[in-house]
């Protein structure tokens, strides 16, 4: 068994006394290094799980464990150095008026020395492909541009996971990509968890396992590869699939007899390429 | 957008007055503008505006377009000049237009206030073309320092300066999108009477604060995450550091202080 | 209203360093009744295109025509309320422009600067709610109390309540969830059947360009790059990844089926459930000698 980072234990949750519970009674373990996808229609609790995660928020019941930790008000800070975020809005988490200065914030924060930043704004720029506009002010950056610096300004402070909250929703499908890319590179080469809050598919069918939120309870926890296989129930509570699994559960409606759920186009035609081959 | 005004403006540079420490630049200027209400003969005049010339000289931003950018300031100028010709009634008349008698002390007057006003105008926008917002901003945190031992918010002050800074361009193009957004719904900015006009402003300041105050809060949620906790334990990337240059050019500005105490004395 | 775009440039700041071309001699002719899909990078011209639409830019070169509307350079034409009131633009994130008490005061406050009378408003209000599907009890609601999925039905029945001829759809579907994208989709396409709207959707979505639109209009760098309908243009994968834009899955997956069984299935923007069956016809149809 993987070492566990995250545990959550029958955590529930909701925004004042009065209202709705957005969370109810979830439990679930997140590992060191995997790369977890959370999905789930708006509103399912997909995001608070992410700020429960951080410390924005606590539970009122339940609890939380990171890395040993039991997460509340008194570790809440060593909590936040382990788990690093990026969030939906590229402009809303820009706090520096330039990027080395936005990258250096987290680091100012906890009291790094002056040289240990400038090296760590040096690497993780380069991490990100950012080197070349250390001096940048960020009205004159893309936002696929902005969201890589908040991913530098993350790595910056070494944590053990990154937390992706719909971080690639408000980009175009150039720079959804851009950031898939460098976070797929930087999870393998700084040996980082990955935690992706999504509902673009491309990022889920990469991910190791997945969790699919609705109505604040955690609906089934699996593989991409299972949980696309199955599609009415997917659909039902207002999900996606992908182009391949929706393909694929037509040919098996037209008793096309593949072996297994594919995930790509490859795993597809290399299925239907086997079953022409015998016919 | 009048872009001609330059109050306010950088103009990136790499010139001397460009790398010197802002601190250095704030400080030399306090003291200019408080000599400059000193000063009170031809030589004292002749060295302030000296210093502020060559000042502007070793920039490298061309003194004209300085001097286009202070188009309206001029127009304050100019008016300056005739309040004090037509006010003051010293010396001897000069000469009379209609009733009104213009004497030289009037004109010795007005052109002394006025080249008070022009320096006083050319050296602070000189502080703003050649140092970022940025800069300006840890310099002001540097200097009020002292004042934190009264429990005077120095940090947070800096720090809402310069988010203020960071956001100034975003709620700019917000601006830009809201207004467009609302012309298209049918709201004339630009046409119809005064009142008619200053309502059409509700719909876009309306969103515009709902949408800044969303901002603000993602924000601190963001700088939270990151590990802001105040003040406390905090280190800092941007640094000042007063350099051999900077000592150049307080010597340099002291002797000027010391040419101005001559001219008074003797 | 038929829209003309005519050897259109815009310059931003021209005569500064700054100068800018966002659009350089575009020209292309939408019919009326179109739903045209404008697809391309950001910074490729796009918002900049559809300003022209309603007037909130002039072209600084060329012409633009939409219906009877003339709009050249220099001229600012007179008649630019009338024009804004049969252009509909829903902007992208449109919950931004929300401002008023109440949500019926917000959807009205677009009829009421074009002079429409408060009886007409009522009348349509009746139609519009429940087609963006909005709930009749949100109207005396103050919009900034509901969900962000439905303020953004708030602002587009605003728009609508407009009764525009032509309407412009800027990302429409930014930040909605898989379901929420698809009703709203829908949505836009029943009105734009129902009320025989030309609709112009600027999309980075090459899935609802393919679904939707009867006319693909490619931009890059303020050129326009290709124009045609979806299944000629989306056939041309190499052209497209040459300005790196990809071409729809189902396209990309067809072609890989073709290219490995040595067959030409083509695409005729068929549904996947289309597609299944053809894939199965091949298959019994493929010769195995090898």
């Amino acid at each position: 068994m993987r070492e566990k980072l995250i545990e959550f234990r029958n955590v529930s949750f909701r925004y004042d006394e009065e209202g709705p519970w957005v969370l109810k009674n979830c439990s679930f373990s997140i590992y060191k290094n995997e790369w977890l996808a959370i999905i789930g229609h708006n509103g399912s609790g997909k995001s608070t799980i992410a700020k429960l995660m951080n410390g924005l928020l606590f539970p009122q019941e339940g609890e939380i464990i990171i890395n040993g930790k039991l997460v509340n008000e008194e570790t809440v800070w060593d909590v936040r150095k382990e788990v690093g975020m990026v969030f939906q809005n590229p402009d809303n988490q820009f706090v520096g008026t330039t990027v080395q200065d936005d990258v250096a914030f987290g680091m100012e924060n906890r009291g790094f020395p002056r040289e240990k930043m400038i090296e760590r704004i040096d690497s993780s720029l380069k991490a990100v492909q950012m080197e070349d506009y250390r001096l940048t002010e960020p009205h004159r950056l893309s936002g696929g541009q902005k969201q890589r610096v908040a991913i530098a300004g993350v790595l910056a402070i070494s944590p053990e996971v990154i937390i992706l909250d719909e971080a690639t929703a408000m980009l175009d499908p150039r720079g959804r990509h851009q950031i898939l890319k460098t976070v797929t590179e930087v999870k393998d080469e700084h040996h980082l968890g990955l935690i992706t809050i999504t509902h673009d598919l491309q990022e889920v069918v990469q991910a190791e396992r997945v969790i699919v939120m609705n109505a604040g309870e955690v609906w089934k926890e699996a593989s991409p590869r299972e949980i696309f296989a199955e599609k009415e129930q997917l659909q039902h509570i207002g999900l996606d699939l992908p182009f391949v699994a929706l393909l694929a559960s037509e040919l098996k409606e037209l008793d096309v007899q593949l072996t297994h759920d594919p995930m790509n186009h490859d795993e597809l035609l290399e299925d239907l390429w086997t079953l022409h081959s015998k016919m | 957008m009048n872009n001609s005004l330059i109050i306010g403006q950088y103009v990136p540079g790499k010139s001397l007055v460009h790398r010197l420490d802002p601190r250095t630049k704030i400080t030399i200027i306090f003291f200019f503008v408080f000599f400059v209400f000193f000063a009170n003969s031809f030589w004292s005049y002749s060295i302030l505006t000296a210093f502020a010339f060559i000042s502007v000289l070793i920039t490298h931003i061309p003194i004209k377009f300085i001097l286009k950018g202070l188009t309206p300031v001029w127009f304050l100028i100019a008016f300056t000049f005739l309040l004090h010709i037509f006010i003051t009634k010293e010396g001897t008349v000069l000469i009379e237009v209609f009733s009104l008698e213009i004497y030289t002390g009037g004109i010795i007057q007005g052109f002394a206030i006025s080249m008070r006003f022009f320096l006083l105008i050319l050296m602070t926008s000189l502080l703003t073309l050649t140092t970022t917002p940025i800069e300006i901003t840890d310099a002001i945190e540097d200097m009020l320092h002292p004042l934190k031992r009264f429990k005077f918010p120095v940090h947070e002050l800096a720090l809402m300066m310069s988010i203020s800074l960071r956001f100034i361009p975003t709620l700019m193009q917000e601006t830009d999108k809201i207004s467009k957004a609302q012309a298209s719904r049918g709201v004339d900015f630009r046409t119809g009477p005064i009142k008619e006009r200053v309502k059409a402003v509700v719909p876009l300041l309306i969103p515009l604060f709902v949408s800044a105050f969303k901002r603000a809060e993602e924000l601190a949620m963001a700088m939270e995450a990151r590990g802001y906790r105040g003040d406390a334990g905090r280190t800092k990337l941007r640094e000042l550091k007063i350099g051999k240059i900077d000592i150049l050019i307080y010597l340099l500005f002291i002797l000027v202080v010391a040419g101005l105490f001559l001219t008074r004395h003797y | 209203m038929d829209i003309t775009f005519k050897d259109v440039s815009y310059i931003y700041q021209q005569n500064t360093p700054f100068e800018h071309r966002a659009l350089d001699q575009v020209s292309f002719h939408i019919p009326s009744g179109s739903f045209v899909a404008i697809i391309g990078h950001t910074g490729s011209g796009k918002s900049t295109l559809i300003q022209h639409l309603n007037g909130l830019v002039s072209p600084s070169k060329g012409e633009v025509t939409i219906g009877n509307f003339h709009l050249k350079p220099n001229e600012k034409p007179k008649n630019m309320k009338e024009l804004r009131s049969q252009v509909g633009v829903v902007f992208q994130y449109p919950e931004h422009q929300l401002f008023e008490e109440t949500v019926a005061k917000d959807i009205a406050f677009g009829p009421e600067n074009f002079g429409v009378s408060k009886t007409e408003i009522d009348k349509r209000m009746n139609d519009i709610i429940p087609a963006v599907g909005l709930p009749k009890e949100l109207l005396e609601r103050s919009p900034f109390d509901l969900s962000g999925g439905q303020m953004r039905r708030v602002a587009i029945a605003g728009v609508l309540a407009v009764n525009p001829d032509i309407l412009v759809l800027d990302e429409p579907t930014a930040g909605l969830d898989p379901r929420g994208q698809k009703e709203m989709m829908n949505m836009f396409y029943d009105m734009h059947k129902k009320e025989a709207l030309t609709t112009v959707l600027v999309t980075h979505s090459m899935e609802d360009a393919m679904k939707y639109a009867d006319h693909v209009l490619i931009l890059n760098k303020g050129t326009k790059y290709m124009e045609g309908k979806p299944e000629d243009v989306f056939t041309r994968q190499d052209a497209l990844n040459d300005v790196q834009l990809d071409v729809p899955e189902m396209v990309q997956f067809m072609n890989d089926y073709n290219k490995r069984f040595n067959t030409s299935i083509p695409f005729t923007r068929q549904s996947i459930q289309e597609l299944a069956k053809q894939i199965q016809t091949s298959l019994k149809g493929v010769d195995n000698h090898e």
